[in-house]
């Protein structure tokens, strides 16, 4: 399990990290956690001719209270953002799933901006930001520019950033008193990834349903917002009706860990359960 | 008397593992560890296609890669070879075993060797490796074992003109009764997926050669004396030039019981390049390069009276072969031969194996290897029989347990010791059946989604391979015998010389251990050597839970003849008739005198001065004994397991898990427990999780482990681990094998659970592993 050969660069701040990206002519990738990319050069899928290593860049690892959102540094492992209580307070649905990735193993040094910059359908965390409405924050030669969730997954392992960009923050909104969340997975083992994840947020007014926010995990190229489950909740259906609803322009892969035809049937399924379990039902 | 009925210390108790302290502070010493200068790193250049001609092959730009050597094609080395690679057991006269050798000219399956490089570093091997250039002409794969032989199939050897292996049968027919004539017939069809061995410590190999023309060959192999042997006579090199040592290996399951290509490479390439030259099996190689296990299709009858007395068992058997014969291959499913009646009662019996030749790589022996496949498909049946007749499953099985030993089964061989009753008796206590019949009716009332399955495997199994005069009457090559050595040193330590090879059992405690007691010695002063042809001279080293049975079997009788030999000093020295002397843990006392003692240190060191020894007596106190068991070992239990199967999705998790098992006596419970769990693991993973697939054209899609599923501790319960204990009455230890039982076991007794779980639904089968998504199918298809 030999990767084919690459240059190597430490970079020594964001900047420098850019710099090293733009001399690499689009064929550099950036080094965080290594989770993805480590197994994706060994096996040889993955053949950049160019390591950035943004690994020690201690700055970009944090989390803090924004005001209306909670700022988190894209190089925050996993594990410390589950652990965290301004995320617990505030938006607890991204430390209840940053705590569901993988294993301890993964979870110690995996990153939430590895993770979201490698855009992988199958991750859990691309779906919450999306249901959330997070905006994630880029910085490039020419400064920072905010992307919506909404715009940054483009494809599959695709995402908005510039070939010389870094993904720097996540910026969550904080999450009314009343509203209700949960982020539900199916998977074989621990440290599989998700055959489908459904995170939902549910808002109240009044104490009756106002709006719903459902990412799907793995359920086609890029997250998916499952727009038309969302309406359906909002507009007074039921939590078993609205689930239904979930498929409606998913494109849910086969693979080993189940047929499309499954995957479908799975999603309505934890698409239910997550809304329940959002509802307080 | 002998030594071994005396009360023991050591044996019994749970010794922690003194392999421990080395391999979990990462200090053990696998080959892939051993770099000597001068080493080269071969990488092999395999075959992306099942089958497929190699039309022309351009090594050029791959020797002038930076750090390459040399690089040899199948032609460059075909006189390298004085015969093709080795298969040890033909089963029948005419099993038809095309000759294959360590590299290829046509591939037979993805993974078969075309080219090698080696290079000065890995990395250099590996990217020289992607410049061989290969003009390949794709050919017709045959991929699925159930279909090979029909008509029209693509051939893995066109030459042969079949598919066909061979047929092995065996059948008695005790009462004259046809079974198409019994009472109640059941007849059920299984498949048995293709398992992949996943050995923490993939393959490797490293040669060394000396001046003189010998080779040193460091494997992670399970056995370096059948090695050396092997790879003697494929490279027609003497034996004497050839020393193979097996150092730390990191489990091997049956993967690494096998002579490979790369071992041979190795070696042939050392000796012509007059380097030292390694080879390290990279994770996702070890998919495709090492062998494989089950892929069987078996058709499985058993036909009672209504009253559910059994009285004929069925197999018919499509084993996959893979692309050639490796060492064992065409063996493996005659390891279960003589048992598919179970621990059963059953007068007439009957199996038939068609080996069937695929392109896909080779199977071999893989833990259970044979026993597996014939408790999978018995366990299942017998809950399919019970509920045809009526009768409660746990019953049915109590019903025609063997209950008096030894017992001469059908099949012909003689099970010495048991007692079934006993094991399920102990189950049923451990599990409280009542109270989760009571929690299954109310889910079920309840229409939860969870609903509780509980599943039962009682089982034997025959292992502790073996007598040589069996293996020779089933056409095997070599016997079944073991070797040690004990050397008692002058200064009181024991040295124990054991030709089985360890790879994770802890035979340097559990040896210890037998040899401490029975020698009456400190169990730190015995020090055990394996694993090394040059210390080690003679054995057949560890597989099919043999190394206790035979190999610690062979360690008493040393030990008896290190005792009879201090005796006979002791008795010169004290004056008296060695039959007057009276032995206990390490000391001779003179009968009617208890004070006149004295000890085998002290005769060890005696015998080492040599000033007064008896007349004619060789100096040294040491002994060989070379152990042929008289039958093989027979463990036998009952196991259950309990599931919980979410309706809506299909998912089925284990929440508890009930063993017992009747192994013989127990010399370390430490050591038992861990092979226990460790087998219970395998067998629940062929279950829920395991599954080998090739797309139609032999390509593997589960080759990694992203989508080859080998479970974690996250995704089991803690299991329950009870034992009965049935002394074996054939070896004065009174020692079965333990190192296959829980797999043998475990896979029926989970499947019988989920199909428990969701049998009111109308389900009747499930294909292993059971998988969400096969399970939730079977729902929908009973709904509809």
């Amino acid at each position: 399990m030999i990767p084919a050969r690459f240059d190597y660069d430490v970079a020594e701040s964001v900047d420098h990290a850019i710099e090293l990206l733009g001399a690499g002519g689009g064929d550099a990738k950036l080094l965080a956690g290594g989770h993805s990319l480590i197994p994706a050069l060994k096996l040889r899928i993955a053949r950049p001719a160019k390591l950035v290593d943004i690994g020690r860049l201690s700055d970009l690892s944090y989390v803090k209270d924004g005001g209306t959102h909670v700022a988190i540094g894209a190089l925050t492992r996993h594990a410390t953002v589950a652990a965290d209580g301004t995320l617990a307070e505030h938006c607890p649905i991204v430390s209840f799933t940053a705590g569901q990735i993988g294993d301890p193993q993964v979870r110690h040094c995996g990153t939430l901006g590895g993770t979201l910059a490698h855009g992988d359908p199958a991750s859990d965390m691309p779906a919450v930001m999306l249901a959330l409405g997070a905006d994630l924050v880029a910085r490039g030669k020419g400064g920072e520019r905010v992307i919506p969730a909404t715009e940054f997954f483009t494809g599959v392992f695709e995402t908005a950033l510039a070939p010389d960009e870094v993904l720097v923050e996540a910026r969550v909104p904080k999450l009314a008193g009343s509203t209700g969340w949960s982020y539900v997975k199916a998977n074989r083992r621990a440290q599989d990834w998700a055959t489908v994840g459904v995170a939902a947020l549910v808002h109240r007014d009044n104490g009756s349903v106002a709006g719903a926010s459902i990412g799907l995990v793995n359920m086609g190229g890029t997250p998916l917002r499952a727009r038309a489950a969302e309406d359906a909740l909002a507009g007074g259906k039921s939590a078993a009706d609205a689930a239904m609803l979930v498929t409606d322009g998913a494109e849910p892969p086969s693979d080993h860990a189940g047929s499309s035809e499954y995957r479908a049937h799975l999603a309505q399924v934890m698409a239910r359960r997550a809304l329940e379990q959002a509802l307080g039902d | 008397m002998s030594a071994t009925e005396e009360k023991t210390a050591y044996v019994g108790s749970p010794v922690k593992r003194r392999e421990d302290r080395t391999l979990l502070t990462g200090r053990g010493t696998y080959v892939d560890n051993m770099a000597p200068v001068g080493t080269l790193s071969m990488f092999v250049v395999r075959s992306p296609y099942a089958h497929a001609r190699v039309k022309a092959i351009s090594l050029d730009a791959a020797r002038g890669a930076e750090g390459v050597v040399a690089a040899f094609s199948a032609a460059d080395l075909q006189g390298d070879w004085k015969a093709a690679m080795p298969c040890a057991w033909p089963v029948t006269e005419d099993m038809k075993n095309p000759p294959h050798y360590p590299l290829t000219d046509v591939a037979r399956y993805q993974g078969d060797g075309v080219a090698v490089v080696l290079a000065d570093t890995r990395a250099h091997a590996k990217d020289a490796a992607e410049l061989v250039e290969v003009d390949w002409e794709p050919l017709d794969a045959v991929v699925d074992v159930a279909t090979a032989l029909e008509d029209g199939a693509p051939l893995a050897h066109p030459d042969l003109g079949t598919n066909e292996c061979y047929v092995w049968r065996l059948d008695t027919d005790a009462t004259g009764q046809a079974i198409d004539d019994a009472e109640v017939v059941v007849t059920r069809r299984y498949y048995q997926p293709r398992l992949i061995p996943n050995a923490m410590e993939p393959r490797a190999a490293l040669a060394v050669p000396d001046p003189a023309g010998d080779v040193t060959l460091y494997s992670a192999t399970q056995i370096p004396h059948i090695l050396r042997l092997l790879v003697a006579a494929t490279l027609g090199m003497s034996e004497t030039k050839l020393r193979v040592v097996a150092p730390d290996v990191g489990g091997g399951f049956g993967s690494k019981l096998d002579v490979y290509a790369e071992e041979l490479l190795a070696v042939a390439l050392a000796r012509r390049l007059d380097r030292p030259v390694k080879w390290t099996e990279e994770r996702s190689e070890n998919y495709v390069a090492t062998i494989h296990g089950r892929d069987f299709v078996t058709e499985y009858t058993l036909a009672a009276t209504k009253d559910g007395t059994i009285t004929h068992c069925r197999a018919k058997v499509t084993a996959a072969m893979g692309a050639y014969l490796q060492l064992v291959t065409p063996g493996i499913p005659l390891l279960g031969a003589w048992i598919y009646a179970g621990p059963y009662a059953i007068p007439n019996y009957s199996v038939e194996f068609t080996g069937v030749f695929t392109n896909t790589t080779p199977t071999d022996a893989y833990r259970g290897a044979g026993r597996p496949e014939a408790t999978y498909v018995i366990e299942r049946t017998m809950d399919a029989l019970a509920e045809e007749l009526g009768i409660d499953r746990v019953e049915l099985r109590r019903k025609n347990f063997i209950k008096e030993f030894p017992a001469t089964m059908a099949s012909g061989l003689t099970i010495d010791s048991g007692d079934y009753v006993a094991s399920l008796d102990k189950l049923l206590e451990h599990l409280d059946l009542d109270a989760l019949r009571a929690e299954q009716a109310k889910r079920r009332e309840n229409g939860s989604e969870r609903q509780l399955g509980i599943g039962f495997s009682t089982y034997n199994e025959m292992c502790g391979l073996a007598p040589s005069r069996i293996l020779g009457a089933i056409r095997y090559a070599a016997g079944g015998w073991e070797q040690a050595t004990i050397r008692y040193l002058p200064t009181g330590s024991v040295q124990v010389i054991t030709g089985t090879s360890p790879h994770g059992q802890g035979h340097e405690t559990s040896w210890a251990q037998i040899v401490a007691d029975q020698l009456g010695c400190d169990i730190d002063a015995v020090e055990v050597l394996h694993g090394d042809t040059s210390v080690s001279h003679a054995g057949l080293d560890s597989y099919g839970s043999r190394s206790l049975a035979v190999g610690g079997v062979a360690l008493c009788h040393a030990a008896d003849k290190v005792i009879d030999k201090a005796r006979q000093i002791v008795a010169h020295q004290l004056e008296v008739s060695a039959d007057d002397l009276d032995y206990a843990n390490g000391t001779f006392t003179v009968k009617g005198s208890p004070d006149k003692e004295t000890t085998v240190a002290a005769a060890a060191w005696a015998a080492f001065a040599a000033h007064d020894l008896p007349d004619g007596m060789e100096p040294g106190l040491e002994a060989t004994a070379t152990y042929d068991p008289p039958n093989f070992s027979w463990p036998g239990g009952a196991h259950a397991a309990v599931v919980e199967v979410d309706t809506e999705t299909g998912d089925a998790r284990l929440v508890r898990y009930v063993a017992i098992d009747d192994v013989g006596t127990v010399v370390n419970p430490l050591i038992v427990d861990g092979q226990v769990h460790g087998g219970i693991t395998q067998g629940i993973s062929t279950a829920l999780y395991e599954e080998g697939t090739y797309d139609e054209t032999g390509s593997l899609v589960t080759a990694n482990l992203v989508t080859y599923l080998v479970p974690s501790a996250a995704e089991l319960p803690s299991f329950e681990l009870d034992r009965t204990e049935s002394r074996s009455p054939t070896n004065p230890l009174g020692v079965k094998g333990v190192g296959e039982t829980g797999t043998i076991a475990a896979a029926p007794a989970v499947i019988n659970a989920v199909l428990d779980a969701v049998s009111h639904l109308g389900v009747k089968d499930i294909q292993m592993p059971a998988t969400p998504e096969r399970v939730w199918r079977a729902i929908q298809e009973a709904k509809a």
